[in-house]
C-alpha cells in the first residue's frame, strides 16, 4: 500500500477522485434520502416539542459538519504550511464554501426552531455567538482566498487565518460546557444515556449525520478536482504566453 | 402520506425547504463549476497538442 502523500500528486488525485466520487455520491444520496425520509415523515412528535424535533435532522447534521469541515481544513492548511503540498492547501479553500453552506443552515434551522420554542429567532447565547463568529471566520476564508492573486501567498495567509479561526470551531463545540447559560441545551447526542435524545429519534439523525459526512466528502473531492483543473489551466495559459 | 405537523407546519417546512434548496445550489454550482473547469482544460490541451 502506498504513502498517502502520493494523493499530494495533482494527478494521482485527479486519478483517484474518479474512481471514488461516484461510489462516495451514491452512499451520500442513499444515506441523506434514507435519514431525511425516515426522520420527516416516520418518528413521532416529540412530548414537549411537538413536530418541531423533526428539524434536528437537518440542524445537528449541520452543525456538526460546520465544526468539522473547520478542522479539516485546519489540517489541510497545517499540511500546507509544513509541508508545502498544493493539493491540500486546494483541499482547503475546496472545502470552505461547504462548510459556509452547512454554517447558514445550522443557524437558519437553528433561528427558525428557536422562534417557536424560545420564543425569539435569535440570542446572544455562547454556543450561538460562536457559530456566527465561526460563519463571519468562513466568509473572510473565502475573501481572503479572492483578494489575493498570488496562489501561494493565498494559501499562507488563509492557512493563518484558519489556525486562529480553530478557537472558535473550538468554542462552537464546547460553548455549552464553558458557560453553563444561555438557551441552547447540551449536546443532543451523549454516551449518557439520560441526556441522549430517544432512540426513536437517534436512528434517523445518526443516517443524516452519515449522509451529511459522505456529501461533504464527495464535494471535496470535486471542488479540490475543479481547483487542480483551474490551476493546470492557468499555469498552461502562463506558459503559452511566455512561449 | 403527509405527516400532520400540527401548528408547526410552517416552521418544519421551511427549515426543511432553506436547508434542502441551500443544499441543492451547493451541489449544483460545485457541478457547474467542475464542468467547465474541465472543458477549459481540455480546450487549452487540445490547442497545445494541434
Amino acid at each position: 500500500m502506498g504513502s498517502i502523500w502520493e494523493y499530494a500528486n495533482p494527478v494521482k488525485f485527479v486519478r483517484t477522485s474518479e474512481i471514488v466520487l461516484p461510489w462516495v455520491s451514491v452512499i451520500a444520496m442513499v444515506t441523506l434520502v434514507v435519514g431525511l425520509v425516515w426522520g420527516f415523515f416516520f418518528t413521532p412528535d416529540d412530548y414537549r416539542q411537538g413536530s418541531t424535533v423533526k428539524i434536528i435532522y437537518l440542524h445537528v447534521p449541520a452543525a456538526l459538519m460546520a465544526i468539522n469541515v473547520w478542522f479539516m481544513m485546519l489540517v489541510t492548511s497545517l499540511i500546507w504550511l509544513i509541508r508545502r503540498h498544493h493539493v491540500s492547501a486546494l483541499a482547503a479553500k475546496a472545502a470552505a464554501p461547504v462548510g459556509i453552506i452547512m454554517t447558514v443552515i445550522a443557524l437558519v434551522t437553528g433561528a427558525i426552531w428557536g422562534q417557536p420554542m424560545w420564543g425569539t429567532w435569535w440570542a446572544w447565547d455562547p454556543r450561538l455567538t460562536s457559530f456566527l463568529i465561526l460563519f463571519l471566520f468562513y466568509l473572510g476564508y473565502i475573501a481572503l482566498w479572492e483578494a489575493i492573486d498570488n496562489p501561494d501567498t493565498a494559501a499562507d495567509l488563509t492557512a493563518v487565518l484558519c489556525i486562529v479561526g480553530s478557537v472558535f470551531a473550538v468554542l462552537s463545540r464546547y460553548a455549552v460546557n464553558f458557560w453553563n447559560q444561555g438557551l441552547h441545551q447540551g449536546a443532543s447526542l451523549s454516551l449518557d444515556k439520560e441526556e441522549n435524545v430517544a432512540d426513536v429519534f437517534s436512528t434517523p439523525l445518526y443516517i443524516c449525520m452519515v449522509g451529511f459526512g459522505f456529501l461533504f466528502i464527495a464535494l471535496v473531492f470535486l471542488r479540490t478536482r475543479t481547483e487542480i483543473h483551474k490551476r493546470r489551466t492557468k499555469a498552461l495559459l502562463a506558459r503559452e504566453r511566455l512561449g | 402520506m403527509m405527516p400532520d405537523l400540527g401548528k408547526y407546519a410552517d416552521t418544519v417546512l421551511s427549515a426543511y425547504l432553506v436547508s434542502i434548496v441551500l443544499l441543492v445550489v451547493l451541489v449544483a454550482m460545485s457541478l457547474r463549476a467542475s464542468r467547465k473547469a474541465r472543458a477549459d482544460l481540455e480546450q487549452v490541451e487540445t490547442r497545445r497538442r494541434g
